[in-house]
């Protein structure tokens, strides 16, 4: 039983589709438990609680985000910051929506509704290229896509913070980890000359600002006015095609 | 082990402004029309507001004002940019950049 797949989909190609999903899922799965090992550690340098962690991971399920939160919380932000800095992180967010529309139009908006709770980059990554290649909708392969990443790093992000709990995270020299991961994280981001100058500029920005109103200040001036010398540059030719893509006509013919 | 939960809400607020980016394309089509120039701009926002963490956590000192720090830990969230360069592996990144201060700091660097 296929479910909600697109009926003129044979069902061999689904599942073989899906056995191909669920190997890219497991890389994905491999590298977030690790991540979600670094989060819990910066969570608790921040002071957040075991339930606030998990809640964290669980209710937010913001990876990166859930690092810029817990860098603003350590650092006394206000919450209109944290809220401001969350959104613009995640404001990419509404480009993998839009890609995965289409394939999602024939369900009922409730079952949209729960799915967008799962909609990261690494479920938006694995679903659409599902998708494409079945050439339609397939319900258990969103649900596999979203818990290739949801379940480690919950997973991750718990057993993080109990072990920094037991040990002495300066001694160990574990106050880096919170910068550098960030650092790391956005270097994953990086796929052109823009996405360049846009975090070289967001340095620049974060520390001039920072040193003249404060870290947070600091921080919401770079992430906000980054972009902008990102936009300034002219893109190279990779960047041009790089936007989330729009299905294509002959796979949202054959949608549900 | 700590189990309050005062941050909880911090968590709920997260939610509140990520969940309508995931969802609204979805639920309502017309909403994904944003200007080319738009969708660069919240692109570019990730890389730029994680860059911006990074530089404010590792060159700024925690106090007030804060002051610039050009000391093991820049080098160390310099390494780990190398190393994730090299190996597209945050984890060893990160673990580079700690034992690199972790060493720093037993011969009496700070």
């Amino acid at each position: 039983m296929i479910g909600a797949t697109a009926p003129s989909v044979p069902q061999a190609d689904v599942a073989r589709s899906r056995r191909q999903m669920l190997r890219d899922g497991l890389a994905i799965a491999a590298y977030a438990m690790p991540v979600g090992l670094v989060f819990g550690l910066t969570a608790l340098q921040a002071h957040y609680s075991f339930p606030d962690v998990a809640a964290n991971s669980a209710i937010a399920f913001a990876g990166g985000a859930q690092f810029a939160a817990a860098g603003l919380v350590k650092d006394k932000a206000t919450w209109l910051a944290i809220a401001g800095v969350v959104a613009l992180v995640n404001a990419r967010h509404l480009l993998y929506s839009a890609a995965l529309a289409p394939y999602v139009s024939g369900r009922s908006r409730k079952e949209r509704a729960v799915m967008a709770h799962f909609l990261t980059d690494e479920t938006f990554a694995l679903a659409l290229a599902h998708y494409r290649r079945i050439r339609g909708f397939d319900r258990r392969g969103y649900w596999i896509a979203s818990m290739c990443i949801f379940i480690p790093w919950q997973i991750g992000t718990w057993i993080g913070y109990i072990v920094a709990g037991a040990v002495d995270t300066h001694r160990l020299g574990l106050d880096v980890a919170f910068p550098a991961a960030m650092a790391g994280l956005s270097l994953g981001m990086v796929s052109g000359r823009r996405d360049v100058a846009a975090a070289a500029g967001a340095v620049a920005v974060a520390v001039i600002v920072g040193l003249a109103g404060g870290a947070s200040l600091g921080l919401v001036a770079g992430a906000v006015l980054g972009p902008i010398f990102g936009l300034a540059v002219p893109p190279s030719a990779h960047e041009e095609s790089s936007e989330p893509e729009e299905p294509e006509p002959s796979a949202t013919a054959g949608l549900v | 082990m700590n189990l309050g939960v005062a941050l909880v809400p911090v968590a709920v607020l997260m939610w509140l402004v990520t969940y309508p980016s995931r969802v609204l394309p979805m639920i309502a089509p017309g909403l994904d029309r944003l200007p080319k120039w738009a969708v660069t701009y919240l692109r570019l926002a990730g890389p730029a507001a994680l860059a911006a963490l990074a530089a404010t956590g590792s060159l700024l000192t925690g106090d007030t004002p804060p002051r610039l720090q050009l000391g093991v830990m820049p080098l160390a969230v310099a390494l780990c940019v190398i190393l994730v360069w090299r190996t597209r592996f945050l984890l060893i990144g990160v673990g580079g950049a700690v034992v690199m201060v972790a060493v720093a700091h037993a011969l009496g660097f700070s």
